[in-house]
């Protein structure tokens, strides 16, 4: 039994609908600079990537500011991911039932959630996402200040920064490619975008795609006082 | 159609007007991150050529590109080696570089000066790395020159180049090179440096006038004993605008490392190429993906069913 899949900030609000504590405050800073900063790096990126988008570098100011900005935009997005990575590294390790679950994940694409195994707090896709952007984050992190000329220009030699600068690249589209399922997969479940604003969810957000994780929580009487009706 | 420039020849008389600049806008062949239209004319490609073997290292080349660019090297210390400054900076287009080479078949010591600096290929990395339109150009006399006001900063350039040749200023963040003289050229002048040396190691004019002048140096030279004298125009870039005559061209690294088959590195090539279609396509089939499923699979919405299986199992353990 997992047991590691609950955070200290979730908690149940017994009533009607039951409302479930998923993110806290901090948690929720933490998670929408990280956001801000990677859309920011990715749109100054693109700027650089291809010609055809280096007209984005007029929403930083011009060409020299945006070279200027990317790279500290990235250390504020490396720190805020640090964040969010110690909080939420453990609730994503891999478990057993994690490799029964993707043998369903047809039925998870075409939304049958009853046919999967119940998930814990993160099903195995949002963990393979979790995953994928941390490491994705760290090789952009060592190749972005590989290609930094500005302060580290000597830690490298040029050959090691033309590696560094397609690995950069590449990874940077994965990155990309991996934060448009994850806006997707928020969009349709319905639901989810209010655990990041609002910080909670509805019981039955939990009971059907995280039926473990709100079993866990009920188990162990993780319950707060119902929310004070509106006077 | 106006005259093409005058460039046959480093030392012409200065006019005693003045004369309009004749390589414009409309010379381009290439411009960085974007495309030029076919130019009207076709400048006769031009070529500066760097004999080696008459060099005697009076660093007047580098002295009279300083005076011509207005630059300021800063002054650096002596560690014992002549090249002075140590490296080319944003501030020093061209560097005499010195070595000593020991001949294994004569048993002489060599000494070897080449003067280094960018050796304006035909195939540019620089211009290829360069993702800020506009900002290296290349005209149809096949100088390749930039231009600082749209020039980033970036270093891509540094990473293109073959050769380690652009230097990024730390004052105004742009980078630098020579521009064999782009702005002499185009009044019909040689670049400063060939103007300033005193031995004629330094000629500049046609390419074709170029390698013609090589060829009765290296008749020269091998006549002399040096048998693997030549042309160091290498093909991997497509040849280039700036080239040597060196005396041992078989090796060309004992000249301060000069590479011997110098290319755009192929990692150059897929970052700007393969990289280029596999992350769009990459980045549209996720976006595909997403709208494909919206469409098909419609939104996963919790249903009422679900807030009482909820609310049950929270009534059964409260």
């Amino acid at each position: 039994m997992a047991t590691t899949s609950i955070e200290k900030e979730d908690a149940i609000h017994p009533g009607k609908p039951v409302v479930v504590d998923r993110y806290n405050l901090g948690a929720r800073i933490n998670h929408w600079i990280t956001a801000v900063s990677l859309i920011l790096l990715a749109l100054s990126g693109l700027a650089f990537f291809h010609p055809s988008l280096f007209f984005l570098t007029g929403l930083f100011g011009g060409g020299q500011s945006a070279r200027v900005l990317h790279p500290w935009i990235g250390v504020v997005l490396f720190f805020s991911f640090a964040g969010l990575f110690i909080r939420f590294w453990r609730a994503n390790l891999p478990e057993q039932s994690d490799r029964e679950w993707l043998a369903h994940a047809n039925d998870a694409i075409a939304g049958n959630e009853e046919k999967l195994p119940e998930a814990g707090r993160y099903n195995p896709i949002q963990k393979f996402n979790f995953w994928c952007m941390s490491l994705l984050i760290i090789a952009l992190i060592l190749t972005g200040l590989a290609i930094w000329d500005q302060y580290f220009y000597e830690w490298t030699t040029i050959p090691q920064k033309r590696v560094a600068v397609l690995v950069h690249s590449l990874a940077a589209v994965l990155l990309i490619c991996i934060w448009i399922v994850h806006v997707y997969a928020v969009i349709w479940a319905r639901g989810t975008l209010r655990a990041m604003t609002r910080g909670s969810v509805t019981g039955g957000w939990a009971w059907r795609h995280h039926r473990r994780w709100l079993k866990e929580l009920a188990e162990r009487r993780r319950f707060k006082k119902p929310a004070t009706p509106a006077e | 159609m106006e005259p093409s420039p005058r460039t046959a020849t480093s030392n012409p008389p200065v006019a005693a007007s003045a004369t309009a600049a004749n390589l414009t806008e409309r010379d381009l062949v290439r411009r960085s991150a974007s495309t030029v239209p076919p130019p009207a004319r076709q400048l006769e490609p031009v070529a500066k050529l760097i004999d080696v073997s008459k060099c005697i290292g009076c660093k007047a080349c580098q002295s009279a590109c300083v005076e011509w660019n207005d630059t300021k090297p800063a002054l650096e210390t002596n560690t014992g080696i002549y090249e002075n400054p140590h490296d080319l900076t944003p501030d020093m287009f061209t560097l005499m570089r010195f070595s000593e080479w020991e001949n294994p078949q004569t048993g002489n010591l060599e000494w070897l000066i080449r003067k280094d600096g960018c050796m304006h290929c035909e195939d540019p990395g620089c211009l290829k790395a360069c993702p800020a339109p506009g900002a290296i150009v290349q005209y149809s006399n096949g100088i390749v020159d930039f231009i600082h006001e749209n020039c980033i900063g970036c270093g891509y350039c540094i990473k293109g180049c073959p050769f380690n040749i652009p230097r990024i200023s730390k004052v105004d963040h742009t980078a630098y090179k020579c521009t064999l003289c782009s702005d002499r050229v185009a009044v019909g002048q040689g670049p400063a440096c060939a103007k300033a040396c005193p031995t004629h190691a330094i000629t500049f004019g046609t390419k074709e006038d170029m390698k013609k002048l090589a060829d009765s140096r290296i008749e020269d030279l091998k006549s002399r004993g040096f048998e693997n004298a030549g042309l160091y125009d290498p093909p991997g870039v497509g040849g280039t605008h700036v080239m040597y005559v060196l005396h041992h061209n078989d090796k060309p690294a004992i000249y301060s490392g000069l590479p011997e088959d110098p290319k755009v590195s192929p990692v150059v090539n897929a970052w700007k190429g393969m990289a280029k279609y596999v992350g769009f396509a990459a980045m549209g089939l996720a976006a595909a993906a997403g709208m494909l499923h919206s469409a098909f699979a419609g939104p996963n919405r919790v249903t009422r069913e679900d807030e009482e299986k909820a609310e049950d199992l929270v009534k059964e353990k409260i």
